[in-house]
């Protein structure tokens, strides 16, 4: 196959020549082209299939605006769906495949959509498909989805790797053409730190679409001069195929760089993407223009083009769709292309301009006040009818039609932040209006400003002015002679009478939709987006919306600006979404936080959990343990029995200083601290302001100056938060200071009988931890393995004899390794967060799971440390009546009547003979374990005047999970209740 | 957005968390008479403008204050930045 | 006119010529028995309930912009009734259930498609409260699934197990949740209530309340002074903004919530799934295009848009459990108002202003209850006297300390 309708010249390179496949067909091209451009080159007008009727479709533009010419580009992994056949470069080896279409895209057995086309007007499902009612789910509603969507993902992980990055400049100037270049010269001369972003590979813009002169030189060479010159300017930064999608708050853009897209695969080590965003102090959009269609009876033939569009395609990338061709205008901009494609060789059949005074032309005919009223070739444009000023109708042959019902600005970037454009009866376009995004200014066509010579100065204008504002001199850039053609226009939007003419050519939303939308009153500009899903396909209605407008303003009798008004959202182009997400996926979806014997832990082989973002041994297996409760039980029982140790530095930790230190502790905790004694520590409970329990833990006084406050794992962070707001803002002048020190220290809770023994080895022999000198509750700062400074507390999360030792996180592994070595004669294991779980339930403490938010102090059966003395956080909300009902929840216990049952977190509980629903339920197991000390299973949670019910037999149901069996109420300190062990 | 932070210059808002409505620096005193109506305002009624909203930023990723960002809810413009602690102390609250 | 094939068909052979306007636009009058501020889909649901279920007649819904143009038109269209707390869950079952007739009661096809809501799971602390949770939803009438991680991966084979950073340990299935075509609902309701004689008013935005000796007796509008015999605020996301002008400050904060949608694609998802170790939930529209969102953007706001680390954050909770829609591209995002409240549940109550109502309060939970928030308010102004299932959502609840705190976050409106 040849390149059958390759013209001469172009921007492309020649001296190569590479292959690409479409569908299955083999065929060439060159590097500079695009996929479009080159299967235009190749004789294929056909690229797809519509979404709704399956017509089909051949480009209709050469950018990013595409509504038609969609593909599914690459295979296997990297097969990526919905892509612009436009906008994709042309690489060796490139396969795409048409989409949306079944068996094959000449021959589509979903095209009988189109025959039945009078059945599916716009919200024509809103009024059927009801009966029977169950026929939805199972029959209309599959049906419909089978012919949902238009390309298919792979539904294999993107194999490809994106990156994130941060820009800061002065100015970041949107589009590279001529506004955007002038700009840019003028703001880098100034000095500014300049970014210029385009998303084509090649600056320029529309200069390389047109064949001008600028000064002595063709248009694009002076694009390619300027850019050269900027490029070396060390203040600017050039970045192209970068698409700026989004303009976000203070001058915050967001920017996809397309790294790679135009190579087979990313080179190694490469990101197929960047996501930047660029912070800037100013910004110049200078974003050009999108041309807009006329509408009229099947105009969406393949073939069918904007004129602009074709005027490129030939201009740039030396491609036609055919060899005779005729244009469809309202305005002189539709003559250039005829006259450009006829100085190609392009034979123009003729030029339909719907003005009685177009313009005349030598080179073509011109048909004055005339319309294009039909077209033919199913699979492609081969003649048009065209009916003149007399109302005569004649056919004429042609394989392309351009159409040009002129430029609108292209002011998606100003609608970002909810500014909303201005009509302007200039030009018969919407401008930027209102309140454009601080810092924006805009320039050139984007601003309505067509000719290339007000584009250029617009583009210096308004960077000098950006450069006097930030206190640069702004120089006066030599700007070459340009093209300075007005607007020459005539507002024409539709051929009236139309019934199959298409405003919204991927949706397939017709002028009849739009007309049947008013007449059923869906006239605001939202409603007849939303109810004929005009303007709602993969191009945001770039091409379509104004026509749409103009349409419903006919039939409403309004002017168009009285309709209502384009607008955009963020992005500009559609955004691969694993761009956003950057390298946070897979296990680096969010950053592992490792406890300091955690490389020791990983030797013993221990299983790790993920607590937040910490990873924790859950407990460490033994050879011949076949069920981790078997080790769990194993690392419970030989605590209880002998001495334990756990990795307990994922607890919060905050030191506290200051003269006013106790004060402030005394706010913070509902219960009193300021009488605590120096190197004592107390438990502690924290509440919110709204008198719920945010948190527990104990706090040590170290001095009369200093507590050391721990926190859950879970809290660390929020509590650390809430005691500076507290210090900050609420008592600014108290002489107090925090600093969290989480991870300066490793923490290791040394639990069991043989606990002192142990550290009696660890600890320097100068400090004396005897059960005089260091009872229960005690804390110190001691040292330890000679000389080491450590912190000793005597405090029991398990209930047995215990304490909480710890050293500077960096010695952390060295003392797990030295206990462990120490502990060798008394059987010493170490346990995880399962056993720690376990004995914590055995002992009746509340951990995450009963202080779930909605927990008070008298939910905890602590509502007497609420003191009624002092002013603290959470203590005066915490009197509230339905704080306080007579039958509150209390924490109890629970053990199964049958010792064979589970008591299972997560179950209801009901008191027996009532019925098993919502109403009678009595409360709620919080958490539950296998109790090896007692044999059993055992449970704690809250139980509507449980403290009053202990003994009681209740029903304990789960029907999520078919539990239903009877539960003991009992105290929630199965071990221990009177705490021997805690003091021994 | 940008939070112009008065001791460390323009800082990225995805650095701070937020907490609400300035006015929580006034905290009712817990032992004063009508107390716990003071308190249910408090920590339950806000004006919630659609404008101008001073509200409370906590620099969590940066160095720990708490600031009292002044900032227009409706087009999200900043027009004041300070220490909540200054704020605290010059709307009379101290120890 | 009713909808119906039929009638489709019958229009489509003749030219559509026969289809009349879904609603009447409505001039307002001097008076009316009930103004309802607000046309969205609670608003609208409101004033079709206060006519069918209950009788009353002489309503109005007065809207500033056009109908359905908020939140109903904004939201990620998920139902479901996977709540906890007695507070809540009769509430949103009734809701679940209203859907469940809707169509055939409004002749509308809001294509209401009870796909499935899958919560993941992926700790032992979040099963067990994903149990409690499952069990109150059982015994307040509700259907709930424990599903295992085999159980999940066969509904969605493509969910990332290889290199999880938080291991999927099975889900919590509501399989009567799924999704509904939003605009229909505020449209469906619309044209139901219209044909109950309801004057839908569009642009019309209430300025001021007309207040006499502690009661309310119209409100003045921009388009003229309307008496009232009862005067019902519908207006979440702007609460604050209304009852400011009655002299109310309200325990809510607006707050912006953006959602996402993505190109059209063949059919991946079969129901709506949420991730439980990060801000992301999906569901795919009979169209094509992925719906999803995560968390608000976290301090108040009145400009419906949002702002990039959200939406990375979001798009980083999509990626983490469905790897393979790196490729699939954000077609459009959008911002929508929330009145976030400060127990994260909303409010249906009486003001302390005689015949001034309120319903508000919704955060981003108000589409799927839209039905039940119509009829319990319906029901609300035509007896004075709560529905069963909304006796809850009271304004007095906080300073009662009677919060109904599903997430547990406390009075910070921006944690639920």
């Amino acid at each position: 196959m040849t390149q059958r309708n390759r013209l001469q010249g172009g921007l492309i390179d020649r001296s190569k020549t590479i292959s690409f496949r479409f569908d299955d067909r083999w065929m060439k091209g060159h590097p500079g082209d695009t996929l479009a451009s080159a299967l235009l080159a190749n004789g294929v007008r056909l690229m797809g299939r519509s979404f709704k009727y399956h017509r089909p479709r051949g480009p209709l533009s050469a950018g990013s605006e595409e509504p038609n010419a969609i593909v599914a580009l690459r295979t296997g992994a990297r097969q990526e769906p919905n892509t612009r056949a436009t906008t994709a470069e042309l690489f060796d080896g490139l396969t795409a495949q048409s989409q949306n279409r079944w068996p094959s895209l000449a021959f589509d057995a979903l095209s009988i959509n189109d025959r039945l086309s009078s059945f599916f007007a716009a919200g024509f499902y809103y009024k059927t498909f009801m009966w029977p009612a169950a026929f939805w789910e199972k029959l209309y509603e599959p049906m419909i989805r089978r012919a949902a969507g238009l390309g298919a993902l792979s539904l294999q992980p993107d194999p490809d790797s994106y990156d994130k990055g941060y820009l800061h400049c002065d100015v970041l100037i949107i589009g590279a053409g001529p506004a955007g270049l002038a700009a840019a010269l003028t703001a880098g001369e100034a000095g500014l730190r300049v970014i210029l972003a385009d998303e084509d590979p090649l600056p320029g813009g529309r200069l390389n679409a047109e064949r001008l002169e600028m000064g002595q030189q063709a248009s694009h060479a002076w694009a390619a001069e300027t850019t050269a010159w900027l490029a070396a300017m060390p203040n600017v930064r050039l970045m192209m195929r970068t698409t700026v999608t989004g303009a976000f708050d203070h001058g915050v853009y967001g920017a996809l760089e397309r790294v790679s897209d135009h190579l087979p695969v990313p080179p190694e080590g490469k990101p197929r993407q960047i996501l930047w965003r660029i912070y800037s102090a100013r910004a110049i959009l200078a974003a050009g223009a999108t041309e807009r269609p006329i509408v009229f009876e099947n105009n969406d033939r393949p073939g069918i083009m904007l004129a602009g569009a074709l005027r490129a395609y030939a201009n740039r990338w030396a491609a036609t769709p055919a060899k005779e061709i005729a244009v469809f205008t309202n305005n002189d901009d539709g003559h250039r292309t005829a006259s450009d494609l006829a100085a190609k060789g392009v034979t123009v059949a003729a030029v339909i301009d719907t003005r009685t005074d177009a313009p005349k032309s030598a080179r073509y005919e011109v048909v004055a006040g005339g319309t294009v009223t039909g077209t033919s070739g199913r699979l492609g444009l081969k003649r048009i009818e065209v009916t003149d000023a007399r109302g005569q109708s004649r056919r004429i042959d042609c394989g392309a039609l351009g159409v040009s019902g002129g430029w609108n600005p292209n002011v998606s970037l100003t609608c970002h932040q909810r500014g909303r454009p201005e009509w302007d009866a200039n030009i018969h376009a919407f401008v930027p209006g209102g309140t454009l995004p601080e810092g924006m200014v805009v320039a050139g066509a984007a601003e309505g400003a067509f000719s290339t010579h007000a584009a250029l100065h617009a583009g210096a204008r308004v960077a000098a002015a950006i450069a006097a504002d930030l206190g640069k001199t702004p120089p006066s850039p030599d700007l070459p002679q340009a093209e300075d053609a007005p607007v020459s226009l005539t507002p024409f939007w539709h051929v009236a009478g139309t019934t199959r003419a298409w405003v919204d050519q991927q949706n397939d939303v017709t002028a009849k939709d739009i007309r049947l939308a008013h007449q059923e009153n869906f006239t605001s500009v939202e409603h007849l987006k939303r109810y004929t899903t005009l303007g709602m396909a993969t191009d945001q209605g770039k091409t379509s919306n104004m026509a749409g407008l103009a349409i419903m303003a006919e039939v409403a009798g309004k002017s168009i600006p009285e309709v209502g008004t384009t607008m955009f959202r963020p992005p500009y182009t559609p955004t691969a979404i694993g761009a956003f997400a950057g390298r946070s996926r897979g296990t680096e979806f969010r950053p592992v936080r490792k406890t300091p014997s955690h490389v020791w832990a990983a030797e013993q082989g221990a299983t790790f959990v993920e607590v937040g973002m910490w990873l924790r041994a859950q407990w460490f297996a033994r050879p011949g343990e076949s069920h981790w409760r078997e080790t769990v039980n194993r690392e419970v029982l030989q605590t209880r029995n002998s001495v334990g140790i756990c990795d307990v530095t994922t607890l919060g930790k905050i030191d506290v200083q200051g003269s006013d230190a106790a004060a402030f502790m005394n706010m913070m905790y509902c219960n009193g601290f300021a009488k605590l004694p120096v190197g004592k520590t107390r438990y502690g409970l924290m509440l919110r302001e709204d008198g719920i329990a945010m948190d527990d833990g104990t706090a040590a006084r170290f001095a009369e100056d200093h507590y050391v406050v721990t926190t859950t794992t879970a809290n660390a962070v929020p509590v650390y938060r809430h005691m500076e707001f507290v210090r900050q803002c609420l008592f600014p002048d108290m002489d107090v200071q925090l600093i969290s020190t989480t991870e300066a220290w490793a923490q290791f809770a040394v639990a069991g009988p043989n606990s002192r023994k142990l550290l009696q080895k660890i600890v320097d022999a100068d400090h004396d931890i005897s059960n005089e000198a260091f009872p229960f509750m005690a804390c110190a700062e001691i040292t330890v393995c000679g000389g080491l400074r450590a912190r000793l507390f005597r405090i029991s999360f398990s209930g047995e004899m215990a304490f909480e030792i710890a050293v500077p996180t960096r010695y952390g592994d060295a003392l797990m390794r030295r206990m462990m070595a120490a502990g060798e004669e008394f059987g010493v294991v170490p346990y995880g967060t399962e056993a720690l779980g376990v004995m914590r339930i055995e002992k009746g403490h509340a951990a995450g799971n009963e202080l779930n938010g909605t927990i008070t102090a008298l939910n905890l059966g602590m509502g007497r440390m609420v003191s009624k003395k002092k002013d603290a956080i959470g203590s005066k909300l915490s009197e509230r009546e339905g704080l306080n009902e007579e039958d509150a929840l209390k924490l109890v216990g629970f053990k199964p009547v049958d010792a064979q049952d589970t008591v299972p977190a997560g179950a209801h509980l009901m008191t027996r003979g009532t019925p098993v629903d919502a109403a009678h339920d009595q409360g709620y197991v919080t958490s539950a374990c296998y109790s090896p000390n007692l044999g059993h299973h055992i449970g704690i949670g809250f139980l509507k005047s449980g403290d009053a019910r202990m003994g009681e037999v209740l029903r304990l149901v789960s029907p999520l999970t078919g539990v239903d069996h009877e539960v003991e109420v009992v105290s929630p300190h199965f071990i221990d209740p009177e705490g021997d062990r805690l003091r021994a | 957005m940008l939070i112009d932070h008065p001791l460390l210059g323009p800082r990225d808002a995805a650095e701070f968390v937020y907490k609400g409505d300035a006015a929580l620096i006034h905290r009712p005193d817990g032992a004063a008479e009508g107390a716990l109506e003071a308190f249910i305002d408090y920590g339950y009624l806000r004006d919630n403008p659609a404008g101008t909203h001073r509200e409370l930023w906590f620099h969590e990723q940066g160095d720990r204050s708490w600031l009292v960002v002044t900032r227009d809810t409706v087009t999200h413009e900043i027009s004041r930045v300070e220490l909540a602690r200054d704020v605290a102390r010059r709307e009379g609250r101290s120890k | 006119m009713r909808y119906s094939g039929f009638r489709v068909i019958k229009e489509a052979l003749t030219g559509h010529r026969g289809w009349g306007p879904a609603w009447r636009d409505a001039a307002p009058q001097d008076a009316y028995d009930y103004v309802i501020i607000g046309g969205g889909g609670h608003g609208l649901a409101t004033a079709y309930y206060l006519a069918k279920e209950f009788g009353q007649a002489r309503i109005a819904v007065l809207e500033k912009g056009w109908i359905g143009g908020g939140n109903v038109g904004r939201n990620t269209t998920i139902i479901r009734s996977n709540y906890m707390l007695d507070g809540n869950e009769p509430f949103y079952e009734f809701s679940l259930k209203l859907w469940e007739g809707l169509e055939q009661d409004l002749n509308y096809n809001a294509m209401v498609s009870q796909r499935g809501i899958l919560n993941l799971i992926h700790s032992d602390a979040q099963r067990d409260a994903f149990i409690r949770r499952g069990n109150a939803m059982i015994l307040n009438g509700a259907d709930a699934e424990l599903l295992s991680t085999e159980q999940v991966m066969a509904r969605y084979p493509f969910l990332n197990v290889n290199d999880a950073r938080f291991p999927i340990k099975g889900g919590l299935a509501q399989h009567r949740g799924g999704t509904v075509r939003h605009d229909a609902v505020a449209w469906g309701y619309a044209r139901a209530a219209d044909q109950r004689g309801v004057d839908i008013i569009q642009n019309c935005e209430v300025t001021g309340f007309r207040i006499e000796r502690g009661r309310c007796t119209g409100v003045e509008t921009t388009r003229g002074v309307i008496d009232a015999g009862k005067v019902a605020a519908c207006v979440a996301g702007a609460s604050s903004r209304l009852m400011e002008k009655a002299g109310m400050r309200l325990p809510i904060e607006s707050h912006v919530l953006q959602a996402f949608v993505s190109e059209g694609l063949k059919p991946v998802l079969p129901g709506v799934i949420t991730f439980g170790a990060g801000h992301f939930y999906c569901s795919q529209s009979d169209k094509g295009g992925l719906v999803f969102g995560g968390d608000i953007d976290g301090y108040n706001s009145y400009a419906q848009r949002g702002n990039l680390p959200v939406v990375e954050d979001v798009c980083e909770g999509g990626m983490a459990i469905f790897p393979m829609l790196g490729r699939a591209r954000l077609l459009r995002m959008w911002g929508g108002l929330m009145d976030m409240s400060m127990d994260g549940s909303p409010i249906i109550d009486r003001t302390h202003i005689d015949g001034l109502y309120f319903n508000g309060g919704w955060c981003y939970g108000g589409f799927k209850a839209t039905p039940a928030s119509g009829f319990a308010y319906a029901h609300l102004l035509a007896t004075d006297r709560p529905h069963p299932t909304a006796t809850a959502y009271r304004f007095d609840r906080f300073a009662k300390g009677r919060m109904i705190d599903e997430k547990g976050m406390g009075n910070q409106p921006n944690l639920h």
